[in-house]
């Protein structure tokens, strides 16, 4: 598969799904935090799925941009989830204790 | 935080590697490549590696987004191996830590508010042996990192 430094965006209702770039760190995280919120403002949603399958690298950064997308999702009433992770990113996703407030798909 | 008199000093079995890069944060890709790069002739495992590369992305954040923060400035990555040791040094001119103590608890971030996930510190520790943080208000910050690779070969033997 070709590796992508992109975050894309894929609305389907009101659940955005959020596909993660090869590697997720500081840098390719940057821009989530506001393309998500306008996908809150403009389409209202309601469910927000964050998909790691082009995933294969991820430091502390991809929890922060997790942690506080599911603060946002809490407030609105909304649910999150996380799908596609291979083995190096649930172990960090693990160590965090992500997989205590979040649940796999 | 610089070090008066540092010198590039060669020993027997002790090879070494030193890299300055601007604090932008495409640089921190980069920076974890070429000390990935360095570590292969330690034949680490994909996990050991993964961990290094982790870790020094984590280093290197700090150093562009709390050390430098809006300012810009140089980050020097200084790494080396001997026997089995892979140490990695991770040097900034920045702004330093008042607390580094407090810096280092989880969950702890200088940056709050801005989706940091103040888990920088605690997956440095998690992923590598050894973990040294020297700060000086105003002067900048080192991060010492150590890992011993090929400790899951010694349990097998």
């Amino acid at each position: 598969m070709k590796q992508t430094d992109q975050v894309t965006y894929v609305l389907s209702g009101r659940c955005l799904i959020v596909q993660l770039p090869y590697e997720v760190d500081d840098h390719t995280c940057r821009g989530v935090r506001e393309d998500t919120e306008s996908y809150i403002r403009e389409r209202k949603i309601n469910r927000m799925i964050f998909d790691f399958s082009r995933t294969g690298f991820m430091d502390s950064a991809g929890i922060g941009v997790l942690l506080s997308r599911y603060r946002r999702m809490k407030e609105l009433g909304g649910d999150i989830y996380l799908s596609g992770a291979d083995a190096k990113v649930s172990r960090l996703l693990r160590i965090s204790g992500i997989y205590q407030i979040m649940e796999s798909i | 935080m610089k070090t008066e008199g540092q010198e590039w000093e060669i020993r027997d079995g002790v090879s070494r590697m030193e890299l300055l890069i601007e604090s932008d944060s495409c640089n921190e890709s980069f920076a974890r490549v070429v000390v990935a790069s360095f570590m292969a002739r330690l034949d680490p495992t994909l996990e050991e590696t993964d961990d290094v590369k982790t870790a020094v992305s984590e280093a290197v954040t700090n150093a562009v987004i709390h050390g430098y923060a809006e300012t810009r400035g140089i980050v020097r990555i200084t790494a080396w191996t001997q026997e089995r040791e892979l140490h990695v040094t991770v040097e900034d001119e920045g702004c330093g830590i008042e607390n580094v103590e407090k810096a280092m608890e989880p969950m702890y971030s200088g940056a709050l508010g801005r989706d940091r996930s103040g888990m920088g510190f605690c997956f440095m520790e998690a992923f590598m042996d050894e973990l040294i943080v020297e700060s000086e208000v105003g002067r900048g910050t080192r991060v010492q990192m150590k890992k011993i690779i090929g400790r899951e070969e010694e349990q097998v033997d």
